[in-house]
């Protein structure tokens, strides 16, 4: 059976012998069918990307000089509040959803998600969390403005604001825990016959992981957010000295959420990249189980290194070495994941298409924003690095050209599959180069601007941080806009364009490019395939 | 001498940027005055230095395999998948790596953690958007702000006034320390997380209300040095700055003579037993101003929202928000300001204020709005 019959006669089959998809609103409002629920996460993303890198251009508007040209203090702590907040919940986390949706029940061979309702469900949740964080910029005293971590006591004294946030907080969680439900459920019960845990492709196994540390983390966040609402409205005092409640305690809640969160963001990106290497290097992925174990050791390593977030805070000489220690342990699993993806390449036959570009942009950078990691995690040292721009720059490292170049390389690499259609790869590349520099002219100084002595979260600072800034606003504005260049190449590519293969890409190897045809049919796998 | 081998190739690298560019491109940690600062110092470097001596090898490697093993030079594809030997090793050479560089780190960590033996005290108490200090045994006492001016600041309607040098970096009133003398801080906030952070003297500690945590520098140069509040504070988080002037003990004594002079007749200290602590040594009253001062409550507490219009307060001096509010009646204020109120906390957050101190604060607040 050839890629081009199959693409042509699908439409019509489909069309009679099973139920396609209907048309109009209903379709989105009402579908239960995976891979809708996953486009419209992945949609919801990038709007909220959008939104959220509107925010970081007016960040870094206000910083392009000394000075204070265009927002008001307040309103620039909200925006850099907000931005955060929407681009981990809004963006990262569901664009990764959406990937999980997509992939998770091809890659195992099942025909749809386990909780095919609860699935519509967990996503259009999103949709009222989002509102009531966008709306809080509307009611009196703006959005919240405590940074996205939101402590106490500053997050008591603002307004109905934070009401709007920390119920935003408590549907977002609602929602991972349902889709983490499904995905867990999904991957141990639907496997087709033969597809065992260890034959699973490696992005179905960090999604396991992750969803496994959502559900563990996000209750817990829930819990810390409930604990400041009923301090700020029912007398409560967990975080009030005077009460006899202590604001560090929430430090200590927020980050042993805090800390998995990060590997919730990255674990995903992980399983991307492990997808799209052999597939480039027409070689197998190296170190299989190692990758496997190594995803299981940084996931539970993650919840023992919670208070690397709070060397400042005081905790006694124990505490910050354990922390130190623990923290430094997670540079193992990692490295050993760097090493197999570099050893996955080493002697393939490799070509460059854009995904390939991404996931070795993502190799070089992320490995910087581990290293920069690993100089935080030395208790010293980042006593005087802490809540700098050093930082900003470690974590943009991680999760803009980690989680996020994972994204846009996962999107170049499936698309094709997804839509049926080829991108148009010169103007792929074009954007990966914009991405690029634009990425690292805009974090790269911040590490300069950090060891210089730069606080983050300050709308405006002293002189001798005029240079860096100024090129790492213009670095913001490149990356900022060249991703309207993304959204071109995405939207000209599902309405048309070359014809995809059925297994574009040479090396790629999971059931989607095996066993399916391009583009794939609404439903698929309704039997399962056996897998040898 | 490690050290010096450590920062000759930082010195060469900041002289490749000095010439690169006659503008003020920093690339460093700014030179540490302090031998705990100066072990952070060296740690840094030590660690990047390895960091990028790892970087290069592996990416060395990536970058040869991308130039060598790719298909449009005829790269034909190996088949291997594992190889346990290998994969051991680059799990415990990085495991040893790691153990070479927490060594030091811990122990300057326990050193910087030992605030024991210090020649002085100093309490460090910060505010929605000040600093306090309060010299122990020198019985100095004084509040630092802002000094750069809002005029060179604000530039929404056009290029501000002429910046000065120290923009943003200078205070009314700098913290002074002696030179050679191991200066204990007890950092405490009155209202919410601040951090007090001075880069080159290697501290950086939160400021936490009700409580008390430690830190300590010992500054072997005179200089002056500068640093901000390091946690998000709310509005005016990026213009609270730190100075500290290091001065010879001579003039360090001197300086305290001439401040005590300037100082007025101290207050009687507030009784804070009644909110004393009902466990943990370290936990203390939130600083509570003393009597039942209207204004000095308002421009410690209540200002962060009444000063500001945050979450729709009303404006100290608005005389349109007030008005309705001021005909319920005194008593009804009061109430409110006590238990709280919509975005209102109870006594505005700060439980640590008696019921006096908020209803006089109420009274000044209303006196001024009519």
């Amino acid at each position: 059976m050839s890629a081009a019959t199959h693409t042509h006669d699908h439409g019509h089959d489909h069309a009679h012998e099973h139920h396609g998809p209907p048309h109009g609103i209903t379709r989105w409002l009402y579908t239960t069918n995976h891979k809708d629920i996953g486009t419209m996460y992945l949609w919801f993303a990038f709007t909220m990307f959008l939104v959220g890198g509107t925010m970081a251009l007016g960040i870094r508007a206000e910083l392009f000089k000394p000075g204070l040209q265009f927002f008001d203090p307040q309103f620039f702590n909200s925006l850099t509040t907000v931005h955060g907040l929407v681009m981990v919940f809004g963006a990262i986390m569901p664009a990764f959803v959406g990937f999980a949706n997509w992939l998770v029940p091809m890659q195992i061979g099942a025909a749809d998600m386990a909780f095919p309702r609860m699935n519509n469900w967990s996503f259009w949740l999103l949709i009222p969390a989002a509102l009531l964080l966008m709306g809080s910029f509307f009611v009196p005293g703006g959005a919240a403005a405590s940074g996205w971590t939101l402590y106490p006591p500053l997050i008591i004294q603002q307004g109905m604001a934070i009401d709007m946030t920390i119920f935003a907080v408590h549907i977002l969680g609602a929602s991972s825990i349902m889709g983490s439900i499904n995905i867990i459920t999904t991957i141990l019960n639907m496997r087709a016959p033969g597809m065992t845990l260890m034959k699973m492709p490696l992005f179905v196994w960090t999604w396991l992981i992750t969803a496994y540390l959502l559900i563990a983390v996000m209750p817990v966040l829930a819990g810390a957010v409930t604990m400041l609402l009923t301090d700020r409205h029912f007398g409560t005092s967990f975080f009030n000295a005077a009460g006899g409640g202590d604001p560090t305690m929430f430090l200590h809640i927020f980050w042993f959420f805090g800390h998995p969160e990060v590997y919730i963001m990255i674990l995903p990106a992980f399983g991307i990249v492990s997808q799209i290497l052999p597939a480039f290097a027409r070689k197998p992925l190296f170190g299989y189980a190692s990758m496997v174990y190594a995803t299981a050791s940084i996931a539970i390593l993650s919840f023992i290194v919670w208070g690397h977030h709070m060397f400042t805070v005081g905790m006694p000489a124990a505490g910050n070495l354990f922390f130190m220690y623990a923290t430094m342990l997670i540079a193992v699993p990692t490295g050993v994941k760097v090493f197999n993806w570099i050893s996955t390449m080493w002697r393939g036959s490799m070509t460059f298409e854009t995904p390939m570009l991404f996931a070795v942009g993502f190799l070089c950078l992320f490995t910087i924003g581990g290293f920069s990691g690993l100089v935080l995690a030395i208790v010293p040292v980042d006593i005087t690095l802490h809540n700098t721009y050093y930082v900003v720059a470690h974590f943009h490292y991680v999760l803009v050209s980690g989680a996020l170049f994972a994204i846009m390389g996962g999107i170049y690499f499936w698309l094709p599959k997804w839509s049926g259609h080829m991108y148009n790869e010169g103007l792929g590349k074009v954007h990966f180069w914009l991405s690029m520099i634009g990425f690292n002219l805009a974090f790269f100084p911040q590490h300069f601007l950090g060891l210089a002595g730069m606080p983050r979260r300050i709308p405006d600072y002293a002189l001798q941080f005029a240079e860096w800034n100024m090129w790492s606003s213009i670095g913001a504005f490149i990356f900022g806009f060249s991703q309207l260049l993304f959204l071109y190449i995405v939207v000209s590519t599902i309405r048309g364009g070359r014809k995809a293969d059925q297994k574009q890409w040479d090396g790629a190897d999971s059931l989607e490019w095996t066993h399916l045809p391009t583009p794939l049919p609404y439903h698929t796998f309704e039997t399962a395939p056996i897998i040898k | 001498m490690l050290s010096r081998i450590l920062r000759a190739p930082a010195a060469l690298a900041a002289l490749a940027f000095s010439t690169l560019a006659s503008a003020d491109y920093h690339v460093d940690i700014l030179p540490p005055v302090t031998p705990v600062s100066r072990e952070m110092y060296d740690l840094h470097w030590g660690i990047l230095w390895v960091c990028v001596a790892i970087f290069f090898i592996v990416f060395g490697a990536m970058f040869w395999s991308i130039f060598k093993h790719r298909k449009s030079v005829g790269a034909k594809a190996a088949q291997f998948h594992e190889n346990t030997t290998i994969e051991v090793i680059w799990t415990i050479v990085p495991f040893v790596i790691l153990i070479g560089m927490a060594y030091p780190a811990t122990r300057t960590v326990l050193n910087m953690k030992d605030a024991s033996g210090a020649d002085m005290s100093v309490k460090v108490t910060a505010y929605q958007w000040k600093w306090e200090y309060d010299y122990q045994q020198d019985g100095v006492r004084f509040l630092s702000h802002l000094a750069t001016p809002r005029a060179q600041i604000e530039e929404y309607h056009g290029q501000g006034a002429a910046k000065n040098d120290n923009y943003l970096l200078e205070v009314d009133q700098p913290m002074v320390v002696p030179v050679g003398k191991k200066v204990r801080l007890l950092i405490t906030s009155n209202d919410v997380i601040h951090g007090w952070y001075v880069p080159q003297l290697g501290v950086n500690q939160y400021g936490i209300p009700g409580f008390v945590k430690d830190a300590w520098f010992t500054v072997d140069k005179a200089g002056t040095y500068r640093g901000q509040c390091s946690q998000i504070c709310g509005k005016e988080h990026g213009f609270m700055p730190i100075v500290v002037i290091a001065k010879e003990p001579a003039e360090y004594a001197a300086w305290v003579k001439e401040m005590k002079a300037k100082m007025p007749a101290e207050p009687a200290p507030t009784p804070a037993a009644e909110a004393a602590p009902q466990g943990g040594g370290e936990k203390v009253a939130a600083a509570a101003p003393g009597k039942a001062d209207g204004k000095s409550t308002y421009d410690t507490v209540c200002m962060a929202c009444h000063g500001t219009g945050a979450a729709g307060a009303p404006k100290l001096g608005d005389k349109a928000a007030w008005a309705p509010r001021i005909k319920q009646g005194a008593g009804v204020l009061h109430d409110h300001a006590l238990k709280g109120k919509g975005a209102m906390p109870p006594k505005g957050g700060n439980m640590a204020l008696s019921d006096d101190a908020v209803k006089a604060a109420v009274d000044y607040m209303v006196s001024a709005s009519k």
